[in-house]
């Protein structure tokens, strides 16, 4: 069965993200002045054949931990569909 | 004593580490292709600075998969001497034979100019001949902010594994002298065992006469001391 994966990767929350700060700062220039509190991350997207959903589950939360994710610095979250 | 200057695809800081090791400091010196994973002898391992991989998902997350790293991991493991500076740094922290990790500058800058250290722990294989004075050596980063949890920062506290901090032309650790945002002013760190080494400014930038800054020879000169002491 083949599966798709979309994963976030966000900083952790009590980490300052100056990306996420440095464009909240830019909304004000374009009148948007009520967006506050913007953090940026990453979106992947993958594709896994495995036998079940637990499986791949397993197999994407394995991937997270060893390199798509540094959990010292950000968390993540998936979900997970049939293809 | 042989040093081993580990290449990556986009590293851009080994031929000044090979050409102060071995045309300043006389030093058997080789370059390891980061895709070999024989360690050729080298009792020395030095990962340099630049962009592995581009810097892609995370710096230094990539490199910590090439094939040599699944040798440098057991030779630090067993005692061996690591050094990483700059993106080597960050290679050593995704790795986990530092703690921690470098997050991007708190002002979202790309820092390329000279700052000052101290030595925090003068006794370590890296810093026993750095004269206790503020040490004029450049950073040149995008990721340099160290962090890591309350637990881990007491752990380094304790172990004397913060080996230097940054700090103004005095000496003085202060707020302003950060150039970056970094925890504790944390310009490098040790790991427990105090054969593994990290920091972000380049000493090998600064070990040159022609350079009119000779500051960061300090740490090769410790390095050389440190190995003649436990042959």
């Amino acid at each position: 069965m083949k599966y798709f994966a979309d994963i976030n990767v966000m900083p952790m929350k009590a980490l300052l993200d100056p990306q996420g700060k440095a464009v909240t700062g830019s909304m004000r220039n374009l009148g948007l002045a009520e967006i506050e509190n913007i953090r940026i991350g990453k979106h992947i997207t993958l594709e896994i054949e495995a036998p079940n959903k637990e499986i791949a589950t397993a197999k994407i939360d394995d991937a997270c931990k060893k390199l798509l994710c540094n959990q010292i610095m950000e968390f993540y979250e998936f979900e997970l569909r049939e293809a | 004593m042989k040093f081993g200057v580990v290449v990556f695809p986009g590293s851009n800081c080994d031929e000044d580490m090979v050409y102060v090791l071995r045309d300043i400091m006389k030093q058997e010196t080789i370059k390891l292709w980061h895709k070999n994973t024989d360690l050729e002898g080298c009792t020395h391992i030095i990962l340099p600075g630049g962009f592995s991989y581009g810097d892609y998902l995370r710096s230094g997350a990539i490199a910590r998969f090439s094939p040599i790293m699944n040798s440098v991991i057991p030779h630090a493991e067993n005692g061996g001497f690591v050094f990483g500076v700059c993106n080597g740094f960050q290679i050593l922290c995704e790795s986990g034979l530092l703690p921690g990790a470098l997050l991007h500058n708190a002002s979202r800058k790309f820092i390329c100019k000279n700052v000052y250290v101290k030595v925090d722990n003068m006794n370590t294989a890296l810093t026993n001949s750095v004269p206790q004075k503020a040490l004029k050596i450049p950073i040149a980063h995008g990721e340099g902010r160290y962090f890591a949890d309350s637990e881990t920062m007491a752990a380094l506290k304790k172990n004397n594994q913060i080996i230097f901090k940054y700090c103004n032309e005095q000496g003085d650790v202060t707020a302003e002298a950060n150039p970056n945002g970094t925890a504790d002013n944390i310009a490098g760190i040790c790991n427990a065992g105090k054969n593994v080494f990290g920091m972000m400014p380049h000493p090998e930038r600064a070990a040159d006469e022609l350079l009119s800054n000779t500051d960061g020879k300090f740490l090769f000169e410790s390095i050389l001391k440190s190995a003649l002491v436990h042959a």
